[in-house]
């Protein structure tokens, strides 16, 4: 198998075990990501556990990996360089926290649950293809 | 009154569903060099060409159908929830992530686990307006959901 191919393979198989985690801890349920984010209510802390899951296991794995000068079908490494806390940052994260909080749906979720077959998730992923759209043309720095 | 808390919370499930994002984001990393930011791989699939991002986002849904179609379900998918309001909410997710360079999976799993100051600083941003923005929609429009 060409690297090419193996990149494909393994991102295909990545995004098969994250679909199989986001469904069986339920955060395909916009339901129960609300009843996390709503602590005035009757808080759910499921979703904690999720991250807490998640973070256990990618803290330990990434130490190990990033040790290595090079992923296995890769050149390099694609790590994000900015690393500083600036406007950008802070801004774009309190609006998608507001429209997460609006839909309880996050991107990874939103997406995972077009395989419910529910028609808000298309409207939601077509909501976020919109959005992704009007910070490129209106927003985004050139 | 019986407590629905206690009932809603399904510790087991998402600690075993939490870790396998972390090994899936864990060979992402390893095999191709890449951070598993759902949001971060949208918009580059939406911008670039090239096949791993599509090829990340069917094994995603693929793979959460596959659960929901073997496993008995646990949950009902909402129905009856303002459509204009989930639209609202996709525009504002699609925005901001794209603005604040991540999400949940991006900054909030693989950016702290990097231990990165950014993500770290992101991730309590989008906890706590999502948490307003919850009970605004909640318990002060008294939208249900």
């Amino acid at each position: 198998m060409t690297h090419a191919g193996a990149k494909n393979a393994s991102a295909l198989a990545a995004g098969l075990l994250f679909g199989l985690g986001l469904a069986i801890s339920q955060m395909v349920n916009p339901e129960k990501v609300l009843d996390f984010l709503d602590v005035s209510g009757n808080w759910d802390p499921s979703l904690a556990l999720v991250m807490a899951g998640a973070v256990g296991v990618a803290m330990l794995a990434f130490w190990f990996v990033l040790k290595r000068k090079q992923p296995l079908f890769d050149d390099e490494f694609h790590l994000p360089r900015l690393t500083k806390v600036d406007r950008r940052l802070l801004v774009g994260s309190a609006i998608f926290g507001l429209g997460w909080g609006i839909g309880g749906y996050c991107p990874g979720p939103g997406i995972a649950a077009l395989s419910t077959g529910s028609l808000e998730a298309l409207v939601f992923v077509a909501g976020m293809a919109v959005g992704s759209a009007m910070y490129r043309r209106l927003a985004a720095p050139r | 009154m019986h407590n629905r808390r206690v009932a809603n919370f399904t510790p087991v499930s998402a600690l075993i569903g939490g870790a396998l994002i972390g090994i899936s984001a864990s060979l992402l990393l390893w095999l191709n060099g890449r951070i598993a930011g759902v949001s971060g791989i949208v918009h580059g699939a939406l911008r670039e060409r090239g096949h791993w991002r599509w090829l990340f986002l069917a094994g995603l849904v693929a793979g959460a159908g596959a659960w929901l179609w073997l496993a008995p379900p646990a949950f009902v998918p909402r129905t009856g929830y303002s459509l204009p309001l989930v639209l609202l909410a996709g525009v504002l997710v699609g925005f901001g992530t794209a603005q604040g360079g991540g999400c949940t999976s991006g900054h909030g799993v693989c950016g702290i686990s990097r231990l990165s100051v950014r993500s770290i600083a992101a991730t309590l941003t989008f906890l706590l307006t999502g948490m307003i923005s919850v009970f605004v929609v909640r318990h002060l429009f008294g939208v249900a959901s």
